[in-house]
């Protein structure tokens, strides 16, 4: 794409068409991932954008949630928003959003599908028939669910992906905004996706999205086996583990463990240093480690969720790979716990 | 893992970075990592430039991970904002409070550098941690302690803010620098290729703007929703007239001259701060000359616990020239009393005292 199909997808001439048509190609495909219309797909930078697309493009009272990633929180922070609180399970309770409602002045509700912390997924159509009975609308940040779980968009009205997790490069995103959704657009200067995203196409990202989601789609989705037997052993062999939400729905890939009494920070640094690459909290922007907001607002105190580890599983992972992580991630919770410090 | 490991401190300044490079040239097993200990975004309204080219700024972790990076080492920030804030910050604004002078460098060495980064190294299976101080660590056979000497180059010697350390913190640190003077670090640096061998000296309290304490501590208390206790007085003489007013003890140090905003024949300095009522005192330059004074929390680190008073020389300040002074252990074994032979200027509660045998650290303890 980068090397021969280098044309602008707005050009009359021929190489413009070419891309014109590998890029509704890839649209047609994301779509059918994502169960809606091609036309209904706008193609963006990434989750964020697509967040910030939907959030600030509709005006009125916001209700968002606790668990929700920043770049929801972040933008509801600039408008009127009300943030539902989420209990310990990591579950939203549709009833909390539709007491937060504000009949006839709530124009949106921005839920996340799959909590990228957790894994717990969310009761979308439950939120959805909440929403829409308050005549708002339903935007729902998909970032951890595509490619994990079955998706139909057509749930909500708006509806984040990002394409980095479902396997495409950075870079690129999309934003599926239902037929008849009026929506402000965040930049002016072009007429490309229908006036929502002006600017020329990152051709190459959206191809690659595309064939991502045509590869998920022909490949199925990924199953649990493998997070469980990562989970099994770790709890097998760590007397002091224990795994967060585990008794809500979750995705098939994602595992939050907390390792009591030590910290997740070294606990990171030990396994990256044999290899494993796994996370704690969420990253500052120096590269340090936060404590994740999600296990805060979900009732856990900030010293527990250093105390976590979060670790994702993608399609190339294998027994042995997980077997290993097992072991060293016993090893590494064992030595920390030994060395327990002091001033904890 | 088989191979020692050693975590090297890299703050993005050059000390760090040519240490870091010097342990790699070596072939050793390294990992560096940045400590993040204050989230230089708080208090905006300190620095309405932004927040750069200070401690803990996104410019010096880029710095830091760009040389680990040239030297292909794996490379860490790790987040102790939470423990500087309180075993560093609070205390610092506590002794200002109290009228004393505290030194963070100092704390930070013992609470963090040599205790948060050492539990993390050895978390990480690193048995050593090597950071860019110039001071200078040896094992003496015939005690069986680990000594502390004077840095080869005295304009940089850091041994008045390394006190503290005990002798499990220096069995597992390693300070390359020690032997080398500044610009043979600086020409080292450029040697083995560190990308950032010309930036400048960092100089103040890493976390206070352009050394201005007084309002740091104001915009603290203000995040933090406290009002300060009292924060004006009466600026007075020795004799207790009252000569001007202040805007809190906090704002002054005892030898300060600068900003008393009074007008007087002889120069005036500040002798004394006295919280409880508020009062500054300030007084002649003659005022301010002591020849005794008492050392509290008293780390021994070259020699045993005293037993018997010695002669040594001790530093109050860190430019301050060692004095000769008799060192006298009291009943309490943290406690020392020390007689200096001729009056010193200006000694500050609150700042260190290092009690040296020449090059020697023999161990140091706060001015009471």
């Amino acid at each position: 794409m980068l090397t021969e199909q280098f044309g602008n997808a707005s050009s009359i001439h021929h190489f413009g068409q070419t891309a014109k048509q590998k890029l509704e190609s890839a649209r047609r495909n994301l779509a059918a991932l994502l169960q809606c219309h091609p036309t209904e797909i706008v193609w963006t930078s990434g989750g964020t954008e697509s967040n910030n697309l939907a959030l600030f493009g509709v005006d009125g009272h916001v209700v968002t949630t606790a668990i929700e990633h920043p770049a929801v929180l972040e933008p509801c922070s600039r408008l009127n928003a009300t943030v539902v609180r989420v209990g310990p399970s990591c579950v939203v309770d549709p009833d909390d959003v539709r007491k937060a409602i504000r009949p006839g002045e709530t124009a949106l509700v921005s839920v996340m599908h799959v909590n990228n912390e957790t894994g717990v997924i969310q009761p979308l159509d439950e939120i959805a028939k909440v929403v829409h009975e308050a005549g708002a609308l339903l935007h729902v940040d998909g970032v951890q669910a595509a490619g994990k779980i079955a998706v139909d968009a057509t749930v909500a009205d708006l509806y984040s992906v990002s394409g980095h997790k479902l396997c495409a490069p950075k870079g690129i995103g999309a934003l599926y905004v239902r037929k008849g959704v009026q929506l402000r657009p965040r930049t002016y200067g072009g007429h490309q996706e229908r006036d929502r995203r002006p600017g020329t196409e990152n051709v190459a990202g959206a191809v690659a999205l595309g064939r991502a989601a045509q590869l998920i789609f022909e490949q199925g989705l990924p199953s649990p086996e493998l997070r469980d037997r990562l989970e099994r052993g770790i709890l097998q062999r760590v007397p002091f583990a224990s795994v967060n939400c585990a008794g809500s729905p979750r995705v098939p890939n994602t595992s939050n463990i907390r390792f009591d009494g030590i910290e997740g920070e070294p606990l990171v640094i030990a396994l990256d240093l044999k290899g494993f690459a796994v996370s704690s909290g969420a990253a500052c922007s120096s590269g340090a480690v936060e404590p994740s907001h999600v296990l805060t607002a979900i009732g856990m105190s900030r010293e527990d969720a250093r105390s976590c580890l979060r670790i994702s599983l993608g399609r190339g992972n294998t027994e042995a790979q997980v077997d290993a992580l097992i072991e060293a991630t016993a090893q590494a919770a064992h030595h920390l716990h030994r060395l327990v410090p002091t001033h904890v | 893992m088989s191979e020692t490991l050693t975590a090297v401190a890299m703050s993005g300044g050059v000390d760090s970075s040519t240490v870091a490079a010097m342990l790699h040239r070596e072939g050793k097993n390294i990992v560096g990592m940045t400590m993040q200990l204050w989230n230089q975004r708080r208090l905006p309204e300190l620095v309405p430039d932004g927040p750069t080219g200070r401690c803990c700024s996104l410019d010096d972790v880029y710095d830091a991970r760009y040389v680990a990076e040239k030297l292909g080492i794996p490379y860490y920030v790790v987040n102790f904002e939470k423990r500087f804030e309180q075993q560093v910050v609070k205390p610092f604004i506590d002794e200002y409070l109290a009228g004393r002078t505290p030194i963070p460098c100092t704390l930070c060495n013992n609470h963090i550098k040599f205790d948060q980064f050492l539990e993390m190294a050895a978390g990480v299976h690193a048995d050593y941690v090597a950071t860019g101080h110039y001071a200078q660590i040896d094992y003496h056979e015939p005690t069986g302690r680990y000594r502390m000497k004077r840095a080869a180059d005295s304009a940089k010697d850091q041994t008045y803010f390394l006190f503290g350390l005990t002798q499990q913190q220096l069995s597992r640190t390693l300070f390359p620098l020690g032997g080398m003077t500044k610009p043979q670090v600086r020409e080292l640096a450029r040697e083995l290729n560190v990308p950032i061998y010309s930036k400048p000296d960092s100089q103040e309290i890493c976390f206070v703007p352009n050394g201005d304490y007084a309002a740091f501590i104001d915009s603290y208390f203000k995040e933090q929703g406290i009002a300060p206790p009292r924060a004006t007085g009466n600026i007075v003489s020795e004799d207790g007239e009252v000569l001007g007013d202040h805007a809190g003890v906090h704002h002054y140090t005892i030898g300060q001259r600068k900003g008393l905003g009074i007008a007087a024949k002889e120069p005036l300095y500040v002798i004394a701060t006295e919280p409880a009522t508020q009062r500054v005192i300030v007084g002649g330059g003659d005022a301010l000359l002591r020849t005794n004074m008492a050392v509290k929390d008293v780390n021994w680190i070259s020699i045993a616990p005293l037993t018997a008073p010695v002669r040594a020389t001790v530093r109050i300040r860190n430019k301050h020239l060692p004095a000769p002074a008799t060192v006298t252990p009291t009943s309490d074994p943290a406690r020392v009393d020390v007689r200096f032979d001729e009056p010193q200027r200006a000694i500050t509660p609150g700042q260190g005292a290092v009690i040296y045998d020449g090059d020697i650290v023999l161990g140091g303890g706060w001015i009471d």
